[in-house]
This record gives C-alpha cells, sequence and structure tokens, in this order.
C-alpha cells in the first residue's frame, strides 16, 4: 500500500471516529430525551435540557479541535502536513 | 493607518476597537443620565456602529482578484473564526432565537443543537479539503472537480436559490431594525438598511466583508451577553446565569404545574394581534417526539454544511491546517451566544410570570397591568396583548401574548435596565443582521461573476472588467433581495430554515461525495443536484398546498427528503456511467492530501 493510500485510511478511520461522537451528540442522546429528563444534570438542570442548552453545544466545540489536532499528527506522520505558518 | 502589516496588528486593532466601543457605551450612558432621550441614543448607537463598517469597507477596496473573492487568503484562524460567527449569526439567531425557546421550548431546541452540529460535518467532511482545491467559490470546486460547464452551472443555480431565501429575511431584519432605530418607515429602512450593506462590500470584497464581520462580531456578542449577565445580576438569580439558573428553570416548571396550560378557544384568539403567541409549551420539558426533534436538527446540520457563505470562509485561511482549527473558533464563538440565549429565555419568562417578582405580571389585575409604562410601549408596537378572556378581572397566564422578538429587545426594559441597553441590543441586532445578508449576497454575486460570467460566458476578460462585473452584480442582487424584502411576504426564521434545506437538497451529496467517493461522475453530480433541489422544492410546495407528507417530514424539514432523493439518484447515475477520467481521480487524490500546491492556481 502507498504512503498516499495509508494516509488515507487513517483519515478516513478518525473520519468515522468523529462522526460517531458526533451521532451520539447530535441524535444518539435525543432518542431517548423524555427518559434521561428525569435525571438531574450539571449544576441542576434536568439532563436533556442541559445537553440542548449547553452539553451537545459544548461537545462540538471540544470535537471539532480534537479532530483538527489527530488530524494534523496524521498529516505529520505521513510528511504531509504544511510548513510554516498557522 | 492599518495598512502595510495589518495582520499582524489584528489583535492590537481590534483591541483598541473594542475598548472604544465601551467607551462609547458608556458615554451613551453618561449622555442618558444628563437627559438625551431614548430616540437619540438609538439613533447614535446604529448610526456610530454602521459608519464604522463603513469606514472599513472603504479602508479595505482591492483591484486584485484573489482579495476581492478570498481576502488574499491570509486571515488568521481565530479572526476568520469571529468573521464566520458573525456570517452566520443572523437576524434570526439574534432577535428571533431566544423568543422561539421561550415560546416552543425544547421541540424549537433542535435549531441549538443543529446550527451547532452541523460545523462538525463542516470541520470533518469539507471545509479542509475545499481549501486544498483552491477554489473562489463553491461552485469552482463542483465545476473543476465534476468538470463541464452544466455542472458548474447547477450549482450556481442552488447556491442562488439557497442563498437568496436567506438573503431577504436578513434585509428585512436590518429594515426592521433600523425602522425602529432611526424611526422611518419601513419601506424606506429596508433601503437603509441595503445601503449600508453594500457599504461593506462593494468595495473591498471578500477582504472588506471579513474584516467588517470582525468588528460585527465584537458589536453583537457584547450587545447579547451584556443585557443577560446584568439581568441575572439584577433579578439575583446568578451572576453567571450559565451556570446558575438551575434554580430558576424549575421554578419555572413548577408555577407552569400551578397555572396549568388553559386552552383559548378559537373566538378568543381572533382578538390576539397577528404573529404575537401566548406560552403554551412546557419550559424544560420533552415536548416533541424524537423524530420531530432529531429530524429537525438533521435537516439544519446537513444545510449548515451545505450553505455556500459559510463555506467560502474557509478559503480564505492561509492553510488546510488553519481552515480546520478556524472551524473549531468558529464554533467556539457561536458557543458563546447559542448557550445563552436559553438563559436569556429562562430568565424572560421567569421575570414575567413569576407572581413574586416584582416585575411578574401573571396574577395582577388587568388593569394595573395595562397601566405599565413598558407594556404600554409594546403593546404600541404591536409585540404584546392582554386581554380578560375569563373576566374575573385577573391576568392569567393563557391571557397574556408576546411576540417572539420581544423577548430580546423588551427583556432588558422590563428588567428595569437603562435604556441605552436597548440601544446597545438594536446596533447587535443591526450587526447580526448586515454581516449575514454581507456574506449572502457576496456568495450569490461572486458565483455569478466568477462561474458563470468569467468561467462560461468570457474566460478571457481582464481582471479589472470581472471585477467591475462582480460589484454591478452585487448591487442589482441586493436590489433585488432589498425589494422583496419591502414586499414582507414571508416571517423571517421560517425563510431561514428554508434556505438550509434548499440548500442540503441540492448540494451536500454533490460536496461531500466529490471528495469522498472518487467514483462519482459528472452525470451523478448533475442528477444529484437537479433532481434533489426540485423534488424538494416539490415537497415543499406539496405540503404548503395541503398535503399530508409523509414520514413526519414537514415543510421545516423538506431537506431530508431532497437530500435523500440526490443520494439515489447520484450514486444510480454515477454507477450506470462511465467512471471519472484518470485525471480527476488523480485531482481528488491530491485533494486528499494537505501538502502541496492547491489544484487551482492563486489566480484563476
Amino acid at each position: 500500500m502507498s504512503k498516499q493510500e495509508q494516509h488515507w485510511e487513517k483519515s478516513r478511520g478518525l473520519l468515522f471516529m468523529t462522526l460517531a461522537i458526533w451521532f451520539v451528540f447530535s441524535i444518539g442522546i435525543f432518542l431517548f430525551g423524555a427518559e434521561m429528563n428525569e435525571v438531574t444534570g450539571p449544576f441542576g438542570y434536568p439532563l436533556t435540557y442541559w445537553f440542548t442548552c449547553q452539553g451537545s453545544l459544548g461537545a462540538f466545540v471540544i470535537l471539532i479541535f480534537w479532530f483538527a489536532n489527530r488530524q494534523e499528527k496524521i498529516d505529520e506522520e505521513f510528511g504531509f502536513s504544511e510548513r510554516g505558518d498557522d | 493607518m492599518i495598512k502595510g502589516n495589518f495582520i499582524d496588528n489584528l489583535p492590537k486593532v481590534y483591541g483598541i476597537y473594542t475598548g472604544g466601543f465601551l467607551a462609547f457605551i458608556i458615554i451613551m450612558s453618561i449622555a442618558e443620565q444628563m437627559g438625551m432621550t431614548a430616540k437619540t441614543i438609538g439613533i447614535c448607537f446604529v448610526a456610530f456602529t454602521v459608519a464604522i463598517y463603513a469606514i472599513i469597507g472603504y479602508l479595505s477596496r482591492t483591484a486584485q482578484a484573489d482579495a476581492y473573492y478570498v481576502a488574499g487568503r491570509q486571515v488568521p484562524t481565530v479572526f476568520n473564526g469571529m468573521a464566520t460567527a458573525a456570517d452566520w449569526m443572523s437576524g434570526a439567531s439574534f432577535v428571533a432565537m431566544a423568543g422561539g425557546i421561550y415560546f416552543k421550548g425544547y421541540g424549537y431546541m433542535a435549531l441549538l443543537v443543529g446550527w451547532t452540529g452541523g460545523y462538525v460535518l463542516v470541520a470533518s467532511l469539507l471545509a479542509p479539503y475545499l481549501r486544498k482545491f483552491g477554489c473562489y467559490t463553491v461552485p469552482d470546486f463542483i465545476g473543476t472537480r465534476y468538470g463541464g460547464n452544466l455542472s458548474r452551472f447547477m450549482a450556481v443555480v442552488v447556491l442562488t436559490v439557497a442563498s437568496f431565501t436567506y438573503v431577504t429575511a436578513q434585509i428585512n431584519a436590518t429594515g426592521t431594525i433600523a425602522s425602529v432605530a432611526l424611526d422611518i418607515p419601513f419601506q424606506y429602512a429596508v433601503y437603509v438598511g441595503l445601503v449600508s450593506i453594500l457599504l461593506c462590500s462593494m468595495l473591498g470584497g471578500m477582504r472588506g466583508v471579513t474584516w467588517t464581520q470582525v468588528a460585527q462580531y465584537i458589536v453583537l456578542i457584547i450587545a447579547y451577553l451584556l443585557p443577560v449577565f446584568w439581568i441575572s445580576n439584577k433579578m439575583g438569580a446568578g451572576f453567571f446565569p450559565h451556570f446558575m439558573l438551575a434554580d430558576e428553570v424549575s421554578r419555572i416548571a413548577e408555577l407552569e404545574a400551578q397555572f396549568g396550560f388553559v386552552k383559548n378557544s378559537a373566538e378568543n384568539l381572533k382578538e390576539v394581534p397577528k404573529g404575537l403567541a401566548g406560552i403554551t409549551k412546557a419550559h424544560s420539558a420533552v415536548n416533541a417526539t424524537p423524530w420531530a426533534f432529531i429530524s429537525l436538527a438533521l435537516a439544519m446540520m446537513m444545510g449548515t454544511a451545505s450553505l455556500p457563505h459559510v463555506m467560502m470562509r474557509y478559503f480564505t485561511t492561509p492553510s488546510v491546517k488553519a481552515a480546520r482549527k478556524s472551524v473549531g473558533w468558529s464554533l467556539f464563538f457561536i458557543f458563546l451566544l447559542y448557550s445563552s440565549a436559553p438563559m436569556l429565555a429562562t430568565l424572560s419568562k421567569l421575570s414575567l410570570i413569576d407572581p413574586t417578582l416584582p416585575t411578574g405580571i401573571i396574577g395582577k389585575s388587568i388593569t394595573e397591568v395595562q397601566a405599565i409604562d413598558w407594556y404600554q410601549n409594546w403593546n404600541q408596537a404591536n409585540l404584546m396583548f392582554v386581554s380578560d378572556f375569563n373576566g374575573n378581572g385577573t391576568l392569567e397566564l393563557n391571557e397574556f401574548f408576546m411576540g417572539g422578538k420581544a423577548v430580546v429587545l423588551a427583556t432588558p426594559e422590563i428588567a428595569g435596565l437603562p435604556y441605552v441597553i436597548s440601544g446597545l441590543v438594536a446596533a447587535g441586532g443591526m450587526a447580526a443582521a448586515m454581516s449575514t445578508a454581507d456574506g449572502l449576497i457576496l456568495a450569490i454575486a461572486n458565483a455569478i461573476s466568477h462561474d458563470v460570467y468569467y468561467k462560461i460566458i468570457d474566460p478571457k476578460a481582464e481582471t479589472a472588467k470581472r471585477l467591475v462585473v462582480a460589484r454591478v452584480l452585487l448591487v442589482v442582487i441586493g436590489f433585488a433581495g432589498a425589494t422583496i424584502a419591502a414586499l414582507e411576504i414571508q416571517g423571517i426564521l421560517g425563510s431561514v430554515i428554508w434556505a438550509f434545506d434548499f440548500a442540503m437538497s441540492g448540494l451536500f451529496f454533490p460536496l461531500v461525495l466529490g471528495v469522498w467517493w472518487k467514483r462519482a461522475n459528472k452525470e451523478g453530480a448533475i442528477a444529484g443536484m437537479f433532481l434533489g433541489l426540485v423534488s424538494g422544492a416539490a415537497y415543499l410546495v406539496w405540503v404548503r398546498t395541503g398535503g399530508s407528507g409523509f414520514l413526519g417530514i414537514t415543510q421545516l424539514t423538506f431537506g431530508i427528503f431532497g437530500s435523500a432523493v440526490s443520494l439515489v439518484a447520484m450514486v444510480v447515475v454515477s454507477l450506470m456511467t462511465s467512471a471519472p477520467n484518470a485525471a480527476t481521480q488523480k485531482m481528488v487524490d491530491e485533494v486528499r492530501i494537505p501538502s502541496g500546491k492547491s489544484i487551482l492556481g492563486k489566480q484563476h
């Protein structure tokens, strides 16, 4: 397998992982919205309500930065990262 | 002043700007103490901020194609994040979102999740790859990846339909705010709004829009957060509302149980002015089925990843790496406002309905409420209404009606904040609507000037001539948008949601598969864009004209149907026709690695 194919395979793996986490916070939780809202979540808000106000939104922010760092590592590993600027 | 190494000086320049704006707020509040009228304060706020944007627009003028189309590809990640956040958060986010949460609760909050979760798709599926491609516009990518003028043209059509639906709503919002703040009729205020919008974008194109959007973000975020924190402290609800409103949320649930949601008769509801609503849904309980919530969130997420005015912001970063990080920063800056909207809705609702608070009106006598100053002001503005349906002389929860906009616009006044805050909120709303309108008009004008005029009609045109065409189109599209906005056919929020559905119907899969599926070819892409857009639009018309719909897909989520058709059409047609040639396959391979030259040259 060429270097480029390996790089793409790893990138695709990262994509699937990112999308899986994304799925949990954007869809998975809300499949059980009514049940989860009975539970008290962070800061004392009802749990599902908290996810719609802050939890899911914050998780997306962290997820994107995590994804960007992981992808950068993959690019560096195969020597495909850009030089200089940031 | 800001020529030369402007980019290196950015933190300083915007630091001074922010300080200057805060000083302006303080000066205005001193002026208010000295007796300046509310109207003058409103005019000062809107005029001062718009003048600043115009100056930035003028200083950013350019005669170079890459500066005009992609701001010279040198916008640092954090600043691009701010610009994208302003580009993204429209008049609807600023003025209408807290109101939507106030009235509809959980079911509406699918929009919060959808409008943020979409950025994960942008970051992982598209933005870095389109940045590597080096295109000027979104159709530029479609046209080069799939080849042929027809695919390029179809992409321009989808882009124009989606963005134009969106932009009329934004010009409408600038008009509404300008007409209130400057006290002129809406029909003229729309054009005042339009001229302000064009001042930012005409001379500098993307460069001008970028630097004004950063300035607009700073104004809008201060204008949103300052009242939320202030009200929360004044009510004694907690100095950091986001972490401290759990008691208030449960108090609202308690009051809801105590009052009950009494249904008004159709006859009584006829009395209520159009556009106003009462509280009929629980504040924090789950009041929508999982599919209703998820389908709306999903439509907004896929729409986010297909809207060209957002995507093109990531063409302006210096590198692929920077494009990825920049998406994260964008969402962070959006998060600051979106996570505050539910808090504002909570504070606003509790301050109105809790009889134990001095601002509470439920349980008071109707005549007493009708005598309150702020009630009279907002009743006159057609945003508040009470009526004694059951004739007991006391105001009940089901007898109080409010417009969605009033949550953001009126809450500071109800809570007893000085008028300077209302002026600030008007300036923030104006900034939010202007920045989005700018991005959208530019996206349409650039796609038509670059992809239709330069790439299809006259490929030999010189840069100067191309930029003249781009600017003329900018003005023409702006006026067309303003003219339609002046007719006031649709509400702000409804048309914004439609824009997302149109974009995802036509563009989501052609864009994503262009990077992630090498086998996707021209015929497939054309079929995907055409059938996606047409079937989405047909579904919307069908449901609007009394059709029952299926699978719970409503007029707000018709993009789910459109994009499903688009995906099937694209895969089937691609597999039935021949694979893309070797050169195209190699191009896709190149796009997938961040290093090396971009596919399209610096000047193209």
